[in-house]
């Protein structure tokens, strides 16, 4: 049997998955044979990781998604540092920077998707190309930029309050840099978060050295100055970061006749309008998902695996999730689903919690018990149990105000028999789990004559299993000493309550 | 009880007849009957839990078996026999069946609370007197994947490769599916000092007794910690805890694993299993900024069908730690029965003989085989693992006759109510025990035998010590040992009596010639030199040799030295839920019960204080689902139903239901678990798979 000839075009996050994933199911090449082409010298990189590269936690050898002999191992056909320029669909070939083509029987574009540059005066250069001392937080290149041409201690200005900018501006604080985000909107995030939830997160952001203009556009860019944003205000700046959005990488596509309306157009089957082309991550969109991040594209590789090996040849992909957390050190937020429903809402329960002196604010959407919506800022155990009720639509509990403040500890019996007061424990409180010893019987055991706690010790064997109960075991030798009557006293009650 | 101290007494030091901890006890002898008190000794430092304070209750239980038993025909209730009639019976069939079906027509299932002498004995009675290769047992439901996780990563196989005394002096201990304060109470001793400074971290889907005191409680999924320790090495590398030296200096392997664990950073884990991010890190952090850690894992995390994989996981993430191997701190695997270590080595296990070799080794069938006298030609090949086993039973390919020692498989093999059905479907089935076992009473043959204070014997605890119980008191009249039982069987197939010896003794002194040389080296070990009070860990290559309490801290046993990180990556249970059995169920242990409560449930005190299986559940969820607290309530799978009394606790996972497997007939847990099996340990996912809960049928209920 002829292997089916798969061609991929781009290395990046969704390719490389795309590739592991063939060769999880067809590890010999034996049914698919792979050709991969990425526009990079060097091997894919996981782009989640290159706010740790630009703090400085990580080196870029790190971040590789595959070991430099992954190709040669995984019978891959890896073209590294050329680009793909032409398709024909007619005869399925695709045309490459240099000469060479690729003929193929399915073509996967996994292209991905550009920087978008707003039209600041000054951001690019007369080529067209981003002036000095711009860069786009995107690619590891960009990464490499950033740590030479921005030595710890200078000015950073970011433009765009969004995830990434967000992330790309803690990391750059995290290695010494002051910056300062200039984000048009009012407030940050606002695809993923109420006002209030932004507000609360600015405060926390500012906390850690960076400083806002909300609601503000930049207008000129000067090098070596920095910005001047729309109010007339400026910004000191060695290094300008544009994370202001992105578009797809389409343009093969486009070129090639197929359909692109903001993202190759996709169906279940992650086929495009010719059905020898498929597409998966940022450059396709599907009617299910939204673009620019990982998890998408990466259920897209999965079901397009499936059926590229014939795996599993009913896989569809129907849609994601899509669950946004800000990867920062320090700061713990998760946003799902809707979260623009207020509090008034007439059709949605709403429950909403506030502290933004302490960074903290969480907000669950719900519709017949269900969380359809959530914004959890600064409660780690809350967003995780809420973001897995999400995903699999479990019921939430009832005590909706207990699952926004995270993860209920009830203390267990043993520290309570340690810490609470003896006589107010009810008879029944096992105080030796060992020897299944509750406060009763070592009260019948005192009354037997056990009056220290060695013999109640010989009497119960509690506290000679792990030994955890034995402080608990003291104080209610002692509460019953205190309450024993000497003939002096009028006799107490002594009972256990 | 104690004693009063007037009654003539005596005592003699022995170990708890229950778990691997093996906690000192003495047995002591009086008028007025036979009592244990807890010892000094390091594993349990004088602690002792409720099981083993009233383990002395089985010796004059009245639940005993004291004649062998025998039923005519498939109908026919159990009657009282001689032993020569019970031995030539079973002889004769089983000679027969081998006759007519081959060797491999017979099976034998052994267990891990046999002492070392027996697991010795009953391996070589399968390969030397039937000849056959179906032998296998309950250990490879316990620790089988931990076993093939740790032989992968160090290249040898012991539980604990440090005395369990060196746990209290860690500052940070993280235990992974291990509820130890129920499990092996007096082990807490060894954790209370991490805990009591902050450094104990427990991964577990439930709020255990152990997670109580636990200062970092991660409540993942079931099923899902393979996910958390990926995340957990990825927060390693990313939070710069990376132990660069150590993995230059004494691993292989990191760079695959990282390219794996890169794509697990911990937020995308925490929707995978529900442990917070910040949790993750936390722990990472606690153990790597400890002194001395020690990571320690047990069924919770190994009984899956991704188990080997999912030890790995942890394994790896403790040499990124750069813990094992270095003096203070480790990775450990904390044994669960008796001799769940012993058990393992020396050869009842089907791709095994003594002294942990492998039986396909050609120089290891040489030695073995000249040590019992035989052709090594003689010896069979590997044969089924034991689930495989039970499930070929009676199924025309498989066994046609079993005999089991030391397990009671009714209650605790997974999917119980299928491996019951293959049970009946035998032509012979043989049962060594000292109770009426749920198995015992579906026998054709029972034979009653000796209970730990009654005989001579080995154990080899969960730190790898070799520990002599001694016997304290003489058998009631009508039970024999299983050493006495093998010969009987052997010499009615035609072997020599001198070739089964029926003295303990003499048979370590057999198993130390056959595992000389072996990874699981015991032949500088000698009754002698344990009476005398030597603590042995092996391996002990000589009779000079002090014995090997830490192993590792020079080089691992794989010949270049080093530890191999493994490669692998997280797949989830083998049953996820869905819309039709919408909930996890994940299965455990009570404290006063122990395996499948054959034994401590026919102790009064521990039956009145556990008496009936139930199933613990979120409040919201038993709402949901119409159950209320108290009441019984059907748990569901694909495979079965197990009635159990609801208990509410807002602690649970609102996924997730609990059950403890001790219980009988329609109370058994297993009736409801997953067989799927582990692709290299053949271990089944015991710890989770899809079930739904409803209101129990009122005519379905116990009586």
């Amino acid at each position: 049997m002829t292997p089916r000839r798969v061609a991929i075009i781009g290395y990046g996050m969704a390719g490389a998955r795309l590739a592991d994933q063939i060769r999880r199911h067809d590890p010999t090449g034996r049914q698919v044979s792979v050709t991969m082409v990425g526009a990079e010298p060097h091997p894919g990189y996981n782009r989640i990781l290159l706010s740790n590269v630009v703090a400085g936690s990580m080196g870029i050898e790190d971040v590789l998604l595959h070991q430099r002999d992954w190709a040669e191992r995984n019978a891959v056909d890896l073209r590294l540092g050329v680009s793909a320029i032409g398709l024909d669909t007619g005869s399925r070939q695709v045309r490459l920077t240099g000469g060479s083509t690729v003929d193929y029987d399915d073509l996967v574009l996994a292209t991905g998707s550009t920087p978008w540059i707003p039209p600041v005066q000054g951001l690019l250069d007369d080529r067209g190309s981003l002036a000095e001392g711009v860069v786009a937080f995107r690619d590891l290149n960009d990464c490499r930029q950033i740590l030479d041409s921005a030595p710890v201690g200078t000015p950073v200005a970011v433009i765009g309050g969004g995830l990434l900018g967000l992330e790309a501006a803690r990391g750059l604080t995290g290695r010494g840099n002051p910056v300062t985000v200039v984000h048009q909107v009012g407030h940050l995030m606002e695809r993923q978060l109420d006002p209030q939830a932004g507000a609360v997160l600015a405060r926390v952001l500012r906390d850690t050295g960076i400083e806002f203009r909300l609601g503000r556009t930049a207008a000129k860019y000067s090098v070596g100055k920095g910005l001047e944003l729309d109010d007339g205000s400026t910004v000191e700046a060695g290094l300008v970061v544009v994370s202001a959005g992105t578009r797809p990488a389409s343009e093969l596509a486009s070129a090639a006749g197929l359909d692109v309306e903001r993202g190759v157009l996709i169906d279940d089957e992650l086929r495009t309008s010719d059905p020898h082309v498929r597409a998966i991550g940022d450059c396709a969109r599907h009617p299910g998902t939204v673009s620019g991040l990982v998890q998408p594209a990466w259920e897209q590789a999965a079901v397009l695996a499936d059926l590229l090996t014939g795996a599993e040849p009913s896989s569809r992909y129907l849609g994601t999730q899509v669950v946004t957390r800000l990867k920062t050190r320090g700061i713990d937020l998760a946003t799902m689903g809707e979260v623009h429903v207020d509090t008034d809402c007439t059709d949605a329960e709403v429950v909403r919690l506030e502290d933004p002196a302490r960074g903290r604010y969480a907000k669950i959407v719900l519709r017949d018990d269900l969380v359809t919506g959530a914004i959890v800022l600064g409660s780690p155990d809350a967003a995780a149990t809420i973001t897995q009720l999400h995903d699999r639509g479990i019921p939430a509990p009832t005590d909706r105000m207990a699952l926004l403040l995270g993860r209920a500890l009830p203390s267990g019996v043993e520290s309570a028999g340690v810490e609470a007061d003896p006589a107010a424990l009810p008879a029944s409180t096992l105080i030796c789990r060992c020897n299944t010893v509750d406060k009763g019987r070592l009260v019948t055991a005192w009354r037997s004559g056990a009056r220290s706690v060695e013999d109640l010790v010989t009497a119960t064997r509690a506290s000679t299993g792990c030994g955890g109960c034995k402080a608990a075991v003291g104080s209610l030798c002692e509460w019953l000493t205190d309450q024993t009557p000497t003939p002096a006293e009028n006799p107490r009650s002594w009972a256990a309550t | 009880m104690p004693v009063p101290a007037a009654l003539t007494r005596t005592s003699t030091d022995t170990h708890c007849p229950y778990c691997a901890l093996q906690c000192g006890m003495e047995v002591r002898t009086a008028e007025a009957g036979v009592s244990v008190a807890p010892r000094e000794f390091p594993t349990n430092r004088g602690g002792m839990c409720q099981k083993g304070w009233t383990s002395a209750t089985l010796l004059t239980s009245a639940g005993r078996v004291t004649t062998p038993l025998l039923r005519e025909h498939r109908d026919a209730p159990l009657r009282p026999v001689s032993w020569d009639t019970a031995l030539d019976h079973v002889a004769s069939r089983l000679a027969e069946l081998r006759e007519q079906h081959g060797a491999d027509s017979v099976g034998v299932f052994g267990g891990g609370g046999l002492t070392n002498e027996k697991a010795y004995q009953l391996g070589k009675f399968a390969r030397v007197a039937l000849g056959t290769s179906q032998v296998d047992y309950n250990g490879r439901f316990c620790m089988s994947s931990a076993a093939a996780a740790g032989i992968k990563a160090f290249g040898m196989d012991r539980g604990m490769p440090f005395p369990v005394s060196d746990v209290a002096q860690a500052d940070a201990v993280l235990l992974i599916g291990a509820n130890v304060a129920e499990t092996m109470p007096p082990f807490m001793r060894h954790v209370l000092p991490a805990a009591r400074s902050g450094g104990l971290i427990v991964i577990d889907p439930r709020r255990t007794p152990t997670a109580e005191q636990a200062s970092l409680h991660l409540q993942p999924a079931p099923g899902t910690d393979l996910a958390l320790a990926l995340g957990m090495l990825h927060a390693v590398v990313a939070d710069g805890h990376l132990d660069h030296r150590y993995l230059a200096d004494r691993t292989s392997g990191f760079d695959q694993v990282w390219r794996i664990a890169a794509a697990w950073w911990p937020e995308r884990v925490e929707r995978v299993t529900g442990v917070a991010a910040a949790d993750q890190r936390a722990a990472v952090r606690l153990l790597a900024r400890a002194r001395n850690a020690y990571v320690l894992t047990a069924r919770g995390t190994e009984q899956h069908a991704s188990g080997v994989a999912t030890v790995s996981a942890w394994i790896n993430l403790c040499l990124a730690l750069g813990l094992p191997g270095r003096p203070g701190s480790g990775y450990g695997c904390l044994t669960g029965q008796g001799n769940g270590q012993g058990g393992r080595e020396h050869g009842q296990k089907a791709d095994q003989l003594p002294g942990y070799r492998k039986i396909d080794d050609p120089a290891a069938r040489a030695h073995v085989a000249g040590v019992w006298g035989v052709d090594p030609d003689s010896l069979p090949g590997p044969g089924r693992s034991a689930y495989e086993l039970l499930d070929a039973l009676g199924t025309g390919t498989g066994p046609r006759a079993l005999l089991v020692f030391g397990s009671n498989l009714v209650v605790s093999a997974p999917r119980a109510g299928h491996v019951a059905a293959r049970l009946d479907a035998l032509e012979l089935l043989v049962v060594a025990d000292f109770v009426l076992s749920e198995t015992a009473a579906a026998a054709d043959v029972v034979f009653p035998v000796t209970q730990w204070a009654e005989e001579d014997g080995t154990m080899t605890s969960l730190e790898g010590r070799v520990l002599l119980r001694q016997r304290a008191l003489s058998a009631p009249h009508g039970v024999r040992s299983d050493l006495e039982l093998l010969q009987g069987l052997a010499i009615r197939l035609g072997q020599p009596a001198q070739r089964f010896q029926t003295e303990a003794e003499e048979v370590f002194e057999e198993l130390r010639r056959a595992s000389a040389g072996g990874i699981a080296d015991y032949s500088g070990i000698s009754y002698d030199r344990l009476r005398a009070g030597e603590a042995l860990h092996w391996p002990v290559p000589g009779v000079d040799h002090p014995g090997t309490p830490r192993a590792f801290l020079d080089r691992f046993a794989h010949p270049d030295g080093l530890a191999r990180f493994q490669p692998v990556d997280h797949t989830g249970p083998a049953e996820p839920p869905d819309a039709e059995f919408p909930l996890y169920a994940t299965t455990g242990r009570v404290l006063q019960h122990y395996q499948s409560g054959a034994q401590t449930r026919r102790v009064p005190e521990l039956l009145a204080a556990q008496p009936e299986a139930f199933v613990e559940v979120h409040p919201d969820t038993a709402r949901r689902a119409g159950v209320h607290d108290g009441q019984w309530a059907a748990v569901t799978s694909r495979r079965g139903q197990v009635l159990a009394r609801v208990r509410c606790l807002p602690s649970m996972r609102l996924d997730t239901v609990f059950l403890p497997f001790h219980f009988p007939g329609a109370e058994r847990a297993n009736l409801i678990t997953n067989p799927a099996l582990d692709p290299t340990s053949r271990m089944p996912e015991f710890k989770v798979c899809a079930v739904r809960l409803a209101p129990a049928d009122a005519e379905a209920l116990p009586a």
